[in-house]
């Protein structure tokens, strides 16, 4: 293999695992370690800056950096990542963030630009915007900012403040919000001579099971999730039958049971097609469900909705089993048994949801594909009309609220390169900074001592109360021992081992160290057969391995980065200095410098 | 600052027969200099250990004084230990395996330790054909007080001091072979390929093995004028052969390497197969060892690899006729038989 190029920024933002899954690549270790240190104003900040939304997200993100973690890797569990940004959120001090937060600018720089929707994506393209001078109006038929965040997420999950806070964050940038204003012709929107206009309208429709035996009898006592959600959440609906049935197994079946729980419903079940095992819902939900007394009912088909006397009495249901073929494609077969009836007042449908948009004139020269989505530049966002860009659940279908967020940065970005005439393509490249952290023969400053804890659990608040109260928030949070303890379960994977071959001296003291087993000096190979020599063979193909330049004896330094615990030994036991631990930030760059952390 | 290691591991490192992880064998974290050649030791006696399923608690580890001497610490921590006084390494050990036959006994020295204050029990514990695994981690140095040449420096090699050592050197592999052992290995501690199944043959050999290991000192002696630095070593190293070592336990295939020429069944009956053999040496030849070791060192080479095995010979027990179980294994009769054998062997006496 040819040496490893770990100039290239992509390289160590790879062996960070946490901030590589991230969609908006936010510097996880960094803020963990700020944690640790009790600055909670400065993890907030770094949060802030790369995601926007650390209170919210804090609690409602869909993590996916913690299947990523490398502690998940040498034992049980990640890092409670998610929990950890929560804790900087609760413990800021709110007016020092303030201050910390861009003002509104003093210069305009005579550019308009429209924003369809108040969810993260359009939240996100009017901060980064806004330092700039842009003159932002953002459109929303909600009475207040945040899209689904508000109307889709429970209070129970997340409570008002934090959402109004965070977003309103944003507004005090200088951005102009029109609620309550439904755009029902972007044609229209066009017209007023916006120099670009950004679509971040979400996936609006829930799907529904039109053509299910007695679905127009029962219509009344069945609901469509998302909007049952959004009308709790703007307390035109206040109650619930006693017993309910949610379908569906993603996490907004997960938030509709909760929900109903809490208005009134004594027995909730949630039946949904697949295996438990497959549902779509983050784990951590389904068991904060299950402990709610709500049981999952698995591998049951919806077959009709039963009638009696005109009026909704309950589901019945065909079983089946999951087969899969040899490609892995699940299939559910029948089994053959009597389809089973589970009695109800109500059914709330939460099998998916769906984008939608009636409001985009097809001649406006956005060109939709057959799946009726717009046909987008990949990177830029940038739509087949050049002055309109999409971003969130708008743009690719639905996903989550990190995803808008990134889908955010990167649309800002290519509306200010259009807005200055320049070409959306010419993207900006990442900020890299790499630097070395020895400060004497044993001494780092990083804490390179790898903990044994085990990860912590968040308190919950006690069941009975949080039942009663549709706003009582569930998850506590950590305190701050507690997070202090969680926060050092991190590995500080930002810390790269790096080698340098000139100093080499090929003495094996840190292949002798490494607890893990990670550095091999073998004869050179291409990499299939170099991943079978090492000392331990490197079989996680999704980790990369660190390949040095040809060594005095002709030999090379492999490193196989996917167990590495970065505790620094292999450069504390060499001799010559070869092996440095160097701090990599990553960081994506944003239309606008917003803050020094 | 870490004088810790991390409590994970790889999560692929198996457990081996006894159901004992690789970790099971490790020691405490070295103390030694970043880059010392005794460490790389530690880690290829680990690696033999936990690869021949030695109960840790069956092992005795036992040395002098010096750098290589402080090494037990940091390997088989769970094992039994006697850091003793220095050069006196071979008395106790001597002691501890008449006590106790059934232990492995892994003696650790150095060349201060073995071939200066030591010389006479190095001399007297080969001679007697102990059934122990001596390894002298040898640097050429005196690395504990500041790296004064040793008794096996080379004429003319030239630590971080810089003056050449004027002195012959002693060679122990030669001695070794002079006083009797009967297995004779040589090798460089920055090659555990070689390593490894060297000390895992060497604690199966039923009697005394001693095997020599280059060590770099890298703080005083690995400057460019040193004969026992990692470049030198590296640039000089000859071997005699490839080894391989089969445990006993495992079904040997007839599916040898090319350039296999033959093997050796050691006592317990694990064999040791020797690959691409130097042409004409041959490992059971006391004699040829010596000269081939001579003649290397006179082409400025370093031979290392098996120098010489004999499995077949009586080892200290033996030869003494003493009882084959370990001491404490015997009840208070035996172990005091009472006035009456007492005066029976008075009376043989006199």
């Amino acid at each position: 293999m040819k040496p490893t190029n770990i100039k290239h920024p992509e390289y160590f933002h790879k062996v960070v695992d946490c901030q590589y899954a991230c969609p908006a690549h936010t510097p996880v270790p960094e803020y963990i370690r700020l944690i640790a240190q009790g600055r909670y104003d400065d993890a907030y900040m770094v949060n802030w800056e790369s995601n926007v939304f650390p209170g919210i997200l804090g609690r409602t993100c869909d993590r996916p950096c913690e299947p990523a973690c490398r502690r998940g890797r040498v034992e049980e569990e990640p890092v409670a990542i998610c929990r950890l940004k929560r804790v900087a959120a609760d413990n800021k001090v709110k007016d020092d963030i303030a201050k910390r937060i861009p003002s509104k600018p003093a210069k305009k720089n005579g550019k308009r630009v429209a924003l369809v929707g108040a969810g993260p994506a359009s939240l996100t393209v009017a901060r980064d915007l806004a330092p700039l001078g842009y003159e932002l109006h953002i459109f929303d038929a909600q009475k207040a900012g945040g899209g689904f965040m508000r109307s889709q997420i429970p209070s129970f999950r997340l409570p008002e403040e934090v959402l109004d806070e965070e977003v309103g964050y944003i507004l005090g940038m200088g951005p102009v919000a029109r609620f309550d204003t439904y755009i029902d012709s972007l044609q229209s929107l066009l017209e007023q001579n916006y120099d670009a206009v950004f679509v971040g309208s979400g996936a609006p429709r829930g799907r529904d099971l039109k053509n299910l035996p007695g679905r127009q009898e029962g219509a009344e006592h069945i609901h469509i999730g998302i909007d049952w959600l959004g009308s709790v959440a703007f307390e035109h609906t206040k109650s619930i039958g006693k017993k309910v049935i949610v379908l569906g197994g993603g996490n907004t079946a997960m938030d509709c049971c909760r929900t109903a729980r809490r208005l009134g419903g004594d027995d909730v079940k949630v039946l949904v097609r697949s295996p438990f095992a497959d549902m779509k819902a983050s784990p951590w939900e389904k068991e904060d469900a299950i402990h709610e007394d709500i049981p999952i009912v698995d591998n049951h088909v919806p077959k009709e909705f039963v009638i009696e006397d005109g009026k909704l009495v309950g589901m019945r249901f065909d079983k089946v089993r999951a087969e899969y073929d040899s490609a892995g494609r699940r299939n559910l077969v029948p089994t053959g048994e009597d389809p089973v009836f589970f009695p109800c007042d109500d059914v709330l449908v939460a099998i998916g949801q769906e984008n939608s948009f009636p409001w985009i004139e097809r001649d406006i020269g956005i060109v939709f594909d057959k799946w009726g989505m717009p046909v987008l530049d990949k990177e830029t966002f940038q739509a087949t009309n050049p002055r309109v860009f999409f971003g969130g659940d708008a743009a690719f279908g639905p996903e989550n609220i990190i995803t808008a967020v990134a889908h955010g940065h990167q649309a800002a970005i290519s509306i200010d390169l259009f807005c200055r005439g320049e070409k959306p393509s010419r993207r900006p490249a990442p900020g890299v900074t790499l630097v070395s952290q020895k400060m004497g023969i044993h001494e780092w400053s990083y804490d390179n001592q790898v903990d044994d804890d085990l990860r912590y659990k968040v308190p919950h608040a006690d069941k009975k109360l949080s039942l009663l109260d549709r706003k009582l928030e569930v998850e506590l949070g950590f305190d701050v021992a507690t997070a202090f303890r969680e926060a050092e379960r991190c590995l500080n994977c930002d810390v790269q081992t790096v080698f340098s071959d000139s100093r080499c001296i090929e003495c094996d003291a840190c292949v002798d160290i490494c607890p893990t087993d990670c550095i091999s000096f073998i004869e050179n190979a291409e990499e299939e057969a170099l991943r079978k020599s090492l000392k331990i063979p490197a079989n996680n193909l999704t980790q990369d391995i660190y390949v040095s330049g040809a060594l005095k004896t002709g030999r090379v330094m492999v490193k196989d980065e996917d167990v590495c615990l970065h505790c620094g030994l292999c450069a504390e036991r060499c001799p010559t200095s070869a092996w440095d631990m160097q701090k990599f930030l990553y960081e994506v760059t944003k239309a606008a410098p917003l803050c020094n952390v | 600052m870490s004088y810790i290691r991390p409590n994970f591991r790889h999560p692929e490192l198996q457990a081996n027969e006894l159901g004992y992880a690789r970790k099971d064998y490790e020691g405490s974290l070295s103390t030694l200099c970043a880059g010392c050649g005794h460490d790389s030791i530690s880690a290829a006696i680990i690696q033999s250990c936990f690869e021949l399923a030695i109960p840790p608690h069956s092992v005795a580890k036992i040395s002098g004084i010096g750098c290589s001497s402080k090494t037990p610490t940091y390997f088989l921590g769970k094992s039994h230990g006697f850091n003793s006084v220095h050069g006196r390494m071979p008395s106790v050990a001597t002691g501890a395996n008449l006590a106790n036959r059934d232990m492995v006994y892994i003696g650790v020295s150095g060349d201060g330790d073995s071939a200066s204050i030591g010389l006479g029990q190095f001399a007297h514990v080969t001679r007697r054909n102990l059934n122990m695994l001596y390894i002298v981690e040898n640097n050429g140095c005196y690395g504990l007080t500041k790296g004064q040449d040793s008794a096996t420096a080379d004429v003319g090699s030239a630590s971080k001091k810089g003056v050449p050592n004027p002195y012959e050197p002693i060679d122990l592999c030669t001695m070794a072979l002079q006083l009797g052992a009967t297995f004779v290995g040589r090798s460089f501690s920055g090659d555990k390929n070689q390593l490894v199944p060297l000390i895992k043959a060497a604690i199966s050999h039923r009697g005394f093995a001693f095997i020599d290991v280059i060590s770099p000192c890298v703080t005083f002696n690995n400057t460019v004028q040193s004969t026992k630095g990692y470049e030198y070593a590296r640039e000089h190293m000859a071997a005699t052969g490839k080894m391989d070592f089969v445990p006993v336990r495992q079904e040997i295939t007839a599916d040898y390497e090319p350039g296999f020429t033959h093997e050796i069944t050691l006592h317990d009956g694990s064999v040791v197969h020797l690959y691409k053999q130097e042409p004409g040496f041959d490992a059971n030849d006391r004699n040829q060892a010596i000269r081939t070791l001579q003649a290397y060192k006179q082409k400025g080479e370093i031979l290392t690899g098996l120098l010489y095995i004999d499995p077949d010979l009586e080892d200290f027990h033996e030869i003494q006729g003493t009882v084959n179980k370990p001491l404490r294994d015997l009840g208070a009769t035996e172990l005091c038989p009472g006035s009456r054998s007492l005066e029976a062997i008075n009376s043989n006496l006199r």
